[in-house]
């Protein structure tokens, strides 16, 4: 995290932004959209190390939203907190609070199963699942309790023809998924996240392990998705979130710099940090 | 320049020389028992138990302790494994894998690991007080069974370690509960390693000698019930050895033979069957 040009933009920058502004005010109204999930005064640490510090923020319904800002910034922190991922990590605390469609999703009585199973997670490399194509689509279902095999096998060409993959791999359903190619596995995630028919697709720098047609392809999706589901990606290349994302939030060491539309974010940016990352000064 | 090269040279020797030991060891070992045993090898010695005369060399043969032995191997291999399960899962799904608690299990069962299969036999011996039991299959099958758990435990707790957690939590994000997780992705994926932890649990488990002299016994029937003792071949080989009689001896061999291909045979399958089930897991 520390490296070298990060050490000199402490100097210029202050560690804490507007550290006298109460959180609250961080949120600017999103502008006639609607929010899908609401941050609210949300702290994280490691042990002594603060990782998010006082994020507040909402991300717009049915929209891309780029997270984006140097490596070791919280971007993937953020991400994994709206599914509750970051639980697994040993020795984290969790303060504040994060509203998914209105409900606290770190509430004392919520099951973390359905909060899970509101959002689809691809990850920086394509994780498909020890089994078959098929299996790796039908997983989801089946643990949400399909069991009929004619709805299921309707079902897994439905969500593969939903990631545009089914005529790659019709004919070889129950070929395990890791002979798929790179791009094609990174295509099964993401039909694998939309057969348990979730809210919002959350994105881990989702083609930052593939190639360039891959990655457009993904990319492609995305747009298409946002018909439907809200997706939220974080990424470090600033030219994809130029390509896609119509909202974007600019995160520095742990704290939210700057949101907005992202044309006007990128093209009228009102921190000097933004500028400066958006110029392509600092990375 | 010339102390280098005499380096590359010595080391280059010596393990060519440790190669040369090891392979030698597994060479004259099994020269040993065929030459020894084959001629004493019959139809007898395989389908029959021991008669009136076997202990003064005549007729009768040792599958009362080879069925002991297979029923004490698959009993124990068992018990152990279903010991083991929960506790690679729990600590390795339920608490984090560096957790002190998971540590603390780990020296615990690598100190279980070390302690001599006489002490095993001696606590097994105090058990079956205890409890009230006699010397019985079932005693040899808690007692075994105890002695290999350290063994299955940490071979599968190794293979479920280099998992990348991120396939972990792909199953969770989909709305999987731990316990899912753990049964269906996890351990399938591991499961080519945890089939090698079984082999080894019952390699060992028949095997064995000094572990099941007080608590499974010997007899020359075939046991019909747990509650009955039961023959085991080392121990069958161990009596056999020390006979002053010839043929008594050279049937001691043929048992050795005998214990060497049910090994031989566990193993060659659970290869084929490792290459059966590792085409799904995830490289």
């Amino acid at each position: 995290m520390k490296t070298s040009t990060s050490t000199s933009f402490k100097n210029n920058f202050p560690l804490s932004l507007q550290e006298t502004e109460v959180a609250e005010e961080k949120v600017i109204p999103l502008g006639g959209l609607k929010p899908h999930i609401s941050v609210r005064n949300l702290n994280i640490s490691y042990g002594s190390q603060r990782i998010l510090k006082n994020v507040s923020i909402d991300i717009p319904n049915k929209k891309i939203t780029a997270i984006i800002g140097p490596s070791g910034c919280g971007k993937t922190t953020l991400l994994k907190t709206f599914n509750r991922l970051i639980e697994s990590a040993d020795g984290i605390n969790i303060d504040g609070e994060v509203l998914v469609d209105g409900e606290n999703i770190y509430g004392n009585d919520v099951e973390v199963t359905h909060i899970r199973k509101k959002m689809g997670l691809l990850s920086q490399r394509p994780m498909p699942l020890p089994m078959s194509i098929f299996d790796n689509i039908a997983y989801g279902m089946r643990i949400h309790g399909i069991r009929k095999k004619a709805l299921l096998q309707e079902k897994v060409e439905h969500y593969l023809r939903q990631a545009s993959l089914w005529e790659e791999v019709k004919d070889r359903l129950h070929h395990p998924a890791t002979k798929l190619s790179i791009g094609q596995q990174q295509r099964l995630c993401l039909a694998r996240g939309l057969a348990v028919e979730p809210e919002i697709i959350l994105g881990d720098e989702p083609t930052s392990a593939l190639d360039p047609i891959s990655s457009q392809r993904i990319e492609e999706k995305f747009v298409e998705l946002k018909k439907d589901y809200t997706v939220i990606m974080v990424t470090h290349i600033l030219r994809q979130a130029r390509r896609i994302a119509d909202y974007i939030i600019f995160m520095w060491l742990g704290e939210i710099v700057e949101h907005g539309p992202a044309q006007e974010l990128l093209e009228n940016p009102k921190e000097e940090m933004t500028r400066e990352y958006v110029k392509g000064v600092i990375s | 320049m010339f102390w280098r090269k005499f380096e590359e040279r010595l080391f280059n020797l010596l393990i060519r020389v440790a190669t040369l030991i090891i392979v030698g060891c597994l060479f004259i070992i099994v020269l040993t028992i065929l030459v020894k045993g084959f001629p004493a090898m019959s139809w007898d010695m395989v389908s029959r138990i021991p008669s009136g005369g076997f202990y003064l060399g005549k007729e009768g043969g040792v599958l009362n302790a080879i069925i002991g032995s297979l029923y004490l191997g698959l009993g124990a291999s068992i018990f152990s494994l279903v010991l083991s399960i929960p506790i690679v899962v729990y600590i390795n799904i339920y608490s984090r894998s560096t957790s002190r608690f998971a540590q603390f299990i780990r020296i615990s069962l690598d100190i279980l690991y070390g302690i001599p299969s006489i002490v095993y036999g001696a606590f097994g011996f105090v058990l079956m007080i205890a409890f009230g039991l006699k010397v019985s299959l079932l005693a040899g099958i808690i007692t075994v069974g105890l002695l290999v758990l350290p063994i299955m435990a940490r071979t599968m707790d190794e293979v479920i370690r280099t998992i990348p957690k991120e396939l972990g939590d792909a199953s969770l994000s989909l709305g999987a509960t731990k316990w899912e997780t753990a049964m269906k992705v996890i351990m399938r994926q591991a499961f080519p390693g945890v089939l090698t932890a079984i082999l080894l649990g019952f390699g060992r488990a028949v095997g064995d000698a000094a572990s099941v002299i007080f608590t499974t016994g010997f007899t020359d029937n075939i046991p019909t019930s747990v509650l009955q003792p039961a023959a085991t071949l080392p121990l069958a080989i161990f009596f056999q050895l020390g006979s002053p009689i010839k043929e008594v001896v050279d049937r001691a061999y043929a048992s050795s033979l005998i214990l060497t291909v049910i090994i031989l045979i566990i193993s060659i399958s659970s290869r084929l069957l490792f290459k059966r089930f590792n085409k799904n897991v995830i490289k």
